[in-house]
């Protein structure tokens, strides 16, 4: 249980990964495997650890036990948390190269394209801080599409988005899923999409043995 | 790796061509703290010119100070101190980038501005070299040892107070010499001495700022 067979399509595995915060175990004996070309939904409470399993996995959050493995070598990664990272006196253009720059550069073509992606058109060279909380929220989804990643880590990538946005972007999910890539994701809203594979981690809430039987 | 650092030196620049009060706001409080000195001490010029090494040194302290509070402040809050720190690239070329963008728009001005700061001070005009290569020398380390303590207290609220706590004892030394140096030059004697103590400092700083701030960043 503990190693299974590395096969091409794994992009990353944990084992026995374990999280505590403030005394409290929020999971335990975490044993999973993310492979290409899937969509995992991370469930849970509130508090159950979704933010801090998300960015164990980015290499923000310190791991108590357990280890988590890449599995292939320059596997490219995003993670996208509540704090959007955008500097408020830019534009949506200026922030977006920046961003970009991080995971090898892009063209202004290509971020004019982004931005028209997700729907702001004509916004491109507005302050980010005269924007609301949605358009935000999509210039930071531009990115994904800028960047070539592996995997993308999104903690509650719908918040603050409109109903279109959240059809748009889950089409955006299922076209990254499509072309080989990984998403990892937290909402409190249930996907419409097919086949999402869903983590809940109220099963590792340290009561369980770990053997646990996916659902998906 | 150097197309990282400029992309943080270009954002930054930017970010501060966007909100100039940034730049100027220790600019304007150096200016007031040695303005208002001969009005609290004397306006005797034989008093000032003596003690004019000292308030310049101690005022460019506190301007840097002042302005360090935020070097990783802002970042961490809106998040993008998260998406730097998770780019492919080493965190001391990220400090190194922050450090220089400091030094840049905090340092830099306090050394061209202070052939005014001195006249003002009735600096004797042949320590007026002694004083600009000192503040040159020495501010790049204020900058960088204070990088260490913006780490440390980047996601502590109200940290400006422990900032200073943490890196007041760090700077005790470059003062000394700094204020040891312009003392020197003004009574002619060679600053030669100084100059490499602020030099070794400086390369210190270097060696030991760029990794202890990118592990401190990481906690």
């Amino acid at each position: 249980m503990l190693s299974s067979p590395k096969s091409p399509t794994d992009l990353l595995l944990t084992q026995e990964l374990a999280c505590e915060r403030d005394d409290r175990c929020l999971y335990r004996q975490l044993n999973w495997t993310v492979k290409r070309g899937e969509l995992w939904h991370i469930k849970g409470q509130n508090g159950a650890g979704k933010t801090t399993l998300l960015r164990q996995m980015a290499g923000l959050h310190p791991i108590d036990s357990g280890c988590i493995v890449w599995c292939q070598k320059g596997t490219k990664m995003i993670y996208l948390g509540h704090k959007l990272g955008l500097k408020e006196q830019l534009t949506a253009n200026e922030n977006l190269a920046w961003l970009a720059a991080l995971n090898g550069g892009s063209s202004q073509t290509q971020r004019y394209a982004a931005l028209a992606t997700v729907g702001l058109r004509g916004y491109e060279e507005n302050p980010v801080a005269h924007l609301s909380a949605g358009q935000k929220r999509r210039v930071a989804l531009a990115r994904l599409q800028l960047c070539d990643a592996d995997i993308w880590l999104l903690d509650e990538p719908f918040t603050s988005l409109d109903q279109q946005g959240m059809i748009d972007e889950q089409a955006w999910l299922e076209r990254h899923r499509g072309s080989g890539g990984a998403v990892l994701m937290t909402s409190h809203q249930d996907l419409s999409l097919p086949q999402v594979k869903i983590l809940d981690l109220s099963q590792f809430s340290g009561t369980n043995d770990g053997v646990v039987e996916w659902a998906s | 790796m150097m197309g990282f650092m400029l992309t943080i030196i270009r954002r930054d620049l930017l970010l501060i061509a966007r909100q100039p009060a940034e730049l100027i706001n220790p600019l304007v409080f150096f200016v007031l703290v040695v303005a208002l000195f001969p009005l609290g001490v004397s306006p005797e010029a034989s008093i000032l010119s003596q003690t004019a090494a000292g308030v310049i040194w101690v005022a460019a302290m506190l301007a840097t100070l002042l302005s360090l509070e935020l070097l990783f402040k802002l970042d961490h809050e809106d998040g993008s101190l998260e998406q730097l720190l998770l780019a492919p690239y080493p965190g001391w070329s990220l400090v190194l980038a922050k450090v220089l963008v400091h030094w840049l728009v905090s340092g830099l001005p306090l050394v061209l501005l202070s052939p005014l700061i001195a006249s003002m001070l009735f600096l004797p005009s042949q320590a007026l070299p002694s004083l600009m290569l000192s503040l040159l020398v020495g501010t790049p380390t204020l900058s960088l040892l204070g990088a260490i303590g913006a780490a440390l207290v980047t996601g502590v609220r109200g940290g400006g107070m422990l900032l200073t706590l943490l890196i007041l004892p760090l700077y005790v030394p470059v003062i000394i010499f700094g204020a040891a140096s312009v003392a020197a030059g003004a009574q002619g004697l060679p600053i030669d001495g100084y100059m490499a103590l602020l030099g070794a400092m400086l390369v210190f700083a270097l060696m030991i700022t760029p990794w202890a701030a990118s592990a401190a960043l990481k906690l």
